[in-house]
């Protein structure tokens, strides 16, 4: 029986052991995600840290139900998203690194737009608008310009409301911040803190940025070449490797700083790397 | 800030409604704010309808009237049907070069809803198009309408609609499947339909090796039963000829499209297609 709603009292998110693997040439395949576990409990905010070609986005797009996983289970509530993706997706919404909109239509028209596809008429959307953009900061009066005159981390900010509109359960943040100058990113991150202590929706938030990590996450999991090699607090897991910051618990976790993972060959280019094979996971407090 | 999850109640088909109203507004906001290019696509339409019906006045000889109203009877409706199969075709491809195809790939409403919303809006803009160039095209040409039966040329029309419809959900798997070549597919698609379904000549001139594949286009037999109601007068009961293939062809090219699409998605999905860069 398809199940019409989700289960609240269930935990947010619900990862075991998701495998994936993208085919490179004939007979040649690159992992992805290699047996990622995770659970993000309600009113949770959890930080995904890992560098570029880490399988963060994989994660991201297999628990928004755009791309299969080979092997695992993916629960939202309590739901197989895999099986039941329609009844998952009206509960979760996502904020990705590049704001993706109609570039030529206004923030309004964008919004009323991406507000029907989750069933939100123009009535109701309508008076939320504008009472989701007051508390975002973001200038009413322009809400009939076009996409493309905005500025990259106003368009941000109405991603994060075009989200908002559709009332989340869950929302995946897939590095909402990169590319933005430094007041739009306190901006963005002001407003995540907002939702979080504001709005009943648990997060899992997708970064390369530690400081935004340890700010905004109550628990951090670290991502590299598709395994969740570790995940705790931000406490936890400097009192685990004996560091006094994220840096060097990314470190003393991968043998490598964030930055020389960043600029590591990736033949991929967004999907995972194929490398070395990373260390074993280790978990730190609850989860 | 207050959010409310009042939307989470609703039934499904209110959602899928709504949904469907989403699709055909934002259209509607796109070709509002492409004003210019639509303007730009009509005049070039109406010149090549003109072009068109100028060379019936040049070479129909004694019948240029009818030889006219023949040609541009099929320079109309092909650029009538030929738009609602893009329209539907581009579904993917649109939505990958704006970015967005992930954002509506991830929401809730289904994917007949999409293609629905998405054919809605391709008959409404194609009708308002038509009548524009039917009224510059009567400007110019004397047409051989005086025993037209409009009632059942219009009934043929709309029956063909849904076949095309249909036709373009089928199309609109390719770049699905394919992010790069796919849609040049569907433009092959619409270039064979142009030559096979006898738009501007009879099928009768094709070799007879490619005369069988007129069978298989609803364009085809919209086109005879339109130029029978138009040219003859003919009455839509007595086109049963044209009607059934079409009426067979609408009921199976809609299901068919959608199956395909939802199978295309799939695959997408397992191989990591559906991004929003090709």
């Amino acid at each position: 029986m398809v199940p019409t709603s989700i289960r609240p009292q269930e935990n947010a998110l619900e990862l075991t052991n998701i495998e994936k693997k993208f085919k490179k040439k004939r007979g040649e395949y690159s992992y992805a995600l290699k047996g990622v576990s995770l659970t993000v409990h309600r009113g949770e905010v959890v930080g995904i840290l890992g560098p570029n070609g880490s399988g963060k986005s994989t994660l991201v797009r297999v628990i928004s139900t755009l791309t299969l996983p080979d092997a695992g289970e993916v629960k939202v509530f309590g739901i197989d998203a895999v099986q039941h993706p329609r009844t998952v997706q009206r509960f979760l919404n996502r904020v990705s690194v590049e704001a993706s909109f109609f570039k030529k239509l206004s923030s309004l028209e964008n919004l009323l737009f991406g507000a029907k596809l989750y069933g939100v008429s123009d009535a109701e959307s309508k008076p939320r608008i504008n009472q989701i953009l007051t508390g975002i900061g973001f200038d009413v009066k322009r809400i009939g310009e076009p996409m493309e005159h905005l500025s990259r981390g106003m368009q941000q900010k109405i991603a994060l409301a075009r989200a908002l509109l559709t009332s989340p359960m869950l929302m995946l943040l897939d590095e909402p911040t990169t590319g933005l100058d430094p007041r739009s990113k306190k901006d963005v991150q002001k407003l995540i803190n907002q939702i979080r202590q504001g709005h009943d929706s648990s997060i899992l938030l997708c970064t390369h940025d530690m400081g935004e990590a340890e700010e905004l996450c109550d628990r951090i999991g670290i991502l590299l070449n598709g395994e969740l090699i570790a995940i705790g607090t931000a406490a936890e897991l400097k009192q685990m490797y004996g560091t006094e910051n994220l840096e060097d618990v990314f470190m003393a976790a991968t043998g490598t700083s964030l930055d020389e993972a960043e600029f590591a060959p990736d033949e991929r280019g967004d999907e995972a790397a194929v490398a070395e094979p990373a260390p074993e996971l280790v978990e730190v407090g609850v989860g | 800030m207050e959010i409310t999850h009042d939307h989470l109640n609703k039934s499904g088909w209110q959602r899928e409604l709504i949904a469907i109203w989403g699709y055909a507004q934002r259209n509607y906001f796109l070709t509002k704010r492409y004003f210019l290019w639509e303007v730009v696509w009509l005049v070039y339409t109406v010149m090549n309808a003109l072009t068109i019906g100028f060379i019936g006045v040049g070479f129909g000889g004694t019948d240029a009237v009818y030889a006219t109203t023949f040609l541009l009877i099929g320079s109309m409706l092909w650029s009538y049907l030929s738009m609602i199969f893009d329209l539907l075709s581009e579904t993917v491809s649109w939505e990958r070069w704006e970015g967005t195809i992930e954002y509506t790939f991830m929401a809730p409403a289904s994917r007949a809803t999409q293609l629905i919303g998405m054919g809605i809006y391709a008959v409404i803009y194609g009708i308002v198009r038509l009548v524009i160039m039917l009224g510059v095209i009567s400007l110019f040409f004397e047409l051989s309408l005086e025993n037209a039966n409009y009632g059942a040329a219009v009934a043929i029309l709309a029956i063909c609609s849904v076949s095309l419809v249909g036709f373009g959900m089928v199309a609109a798997v390719m770049p699905l499947l394919s992010p790069e070549k796919g849609q040049q597919v569907t433009s092959i698609f619409t270039a064979v339909l142009l030559l096979v379904s006898g738009i501007y000549y009879s099928v009768d001139v094709l070799p007879n090796w490619m005369q069988p594949l007129a069978n298989i286009s609803p364009v085809y037999y919209a086109l005879n039963g339109i130029r029978e109601a138009l040219l003859h007068g003919a009455s839509f009961s007595s086109q049963w000829s044209n009607v059934w293939p079409l009426l067979i062809m609408g009921a199976i090219f809609p299901p068919l499209g959608l199956f395909l699409f939802q199978r295309g998605e799939i695959y997408a999905k397992r191989t990591g297609l559906l991004k929003r860069a090709g």
